[in-house]
């Protein structure tokens, strides 16, 4: 859940805690990367960085695209911040809806 | 407060908001199945809306257009895709290209889910509106969504100073 600057800054912390999650976000960040492309560079299984790289999109992070049988990761921290910021203007319009429709029903 | 829940996912591009009122279920439905309540949530306050067709029923219609201050009108409509009376209904929400309420299929349409369960004090209404892309976000922001926020935000700090 991602309600609030403090929850966002706590995802993006938790998917930064780790330290091939941070390797993984500078190497996407200089550039889109497939995802086999960037298991190459750990020990560790392809199935496992592919949940590293989940959990940095799940943060917001990174966005991945598909091309062809591919999965390609780019580091994305301002889209994320403009999407965040978009979604809370909407966020705002349903603040006042529902507040006039507190008002509706508490006015009988 | 009414809002009790805010959750943005930024994969799905989805916006829910729960919220509880001090009404039962049928009385919180009852705002959508009569068009004159529905004008008074459904637009802000700078931009009320007025919905010439209202149909709520799977497969219906719903027109409606929000007037600017400056008197401009923006035509949209709500094609409903379900009802559960008094549970709730879905529908997409787009926009339309003039009083004809043809859809303008440059614009996006977004998916509404609302959801409305009985608790002790009333009901629980989960307003889940979701886009296809960020760019259809963008576009739907610029179509004046950001004014109405602003003047939705203006609002609850007069009743907050109040």
């Amino acid at each position: 859940m991602i309600e609030d600057a403090e929850d966002r800054a706590d995802a993006w912390f938790h998917a930064l805690a780790d330290r091939t999650r941070r390797d993984v976000l500078r190497r996407v960040l200089a550039g889109e990367h497939s995802v086999s492309a960037l298991a190459q560079h750990y020990d560790m299984s392809f199935a496992a960085v592919q949940k590293h790289v989940a959990v940095l999109e799940r943060a917001g992070l990174l966005t991945k695209r598909r091309q062809g049988r591919e999965a390609l990761a780019s580091g994305d921290v301002e889209a994320v911040r403009s999407v965040t910021a978009m979604l809370t203007e909407l966020e705002a319009l349903w603040r006042g809806r529902i507040q006039r429709m507190d008002d509706l029903l508490a006015g009988e | 407060m009414p809002v009790t829940d805010v959750q943005h996912d930024l994969d799905a591009l989805t916006l829910t908001i729960t919220a509880d009122f001090a009404a039962p279920v049928e009385r919180v439905f009852a705002v959508y199945d009569d068009p004159r309540q529905l004008e008074r949530v459904w637009g802000p306050p700078t931009y009320p809306a007025t919905f010439v067709d209202h149909d709520l029923v799977p497969g219906g219609r719903m027109n409606y257009y929000m007037t600017s201050p400056e008197g401009q009108r923006f035509y949209a409509y709500w094609d409903v895709t379900g009802v559960s009376r008094p549970d709730g209904f879905t529908f997409n929400d787009g926009f339309a290209l003039d009083e004809t309420f043809a859809p303008n299929t440059s614009m996006p349409e977004s998916r509404a889910d609302f959801t409305f369960t009985a608790t002790d004090g009333g009901t629980r209404a989960t307003f889940v509106t979701a886009y296809a892309s960020a760019d259809d976000l963008q576009k739907v922001l610029d179509m004046g969504v950001v004014e109405g926020s602003t003047a939705a935000i203006n609002q609850i700090d007069d009743l907050v100073a109040a």
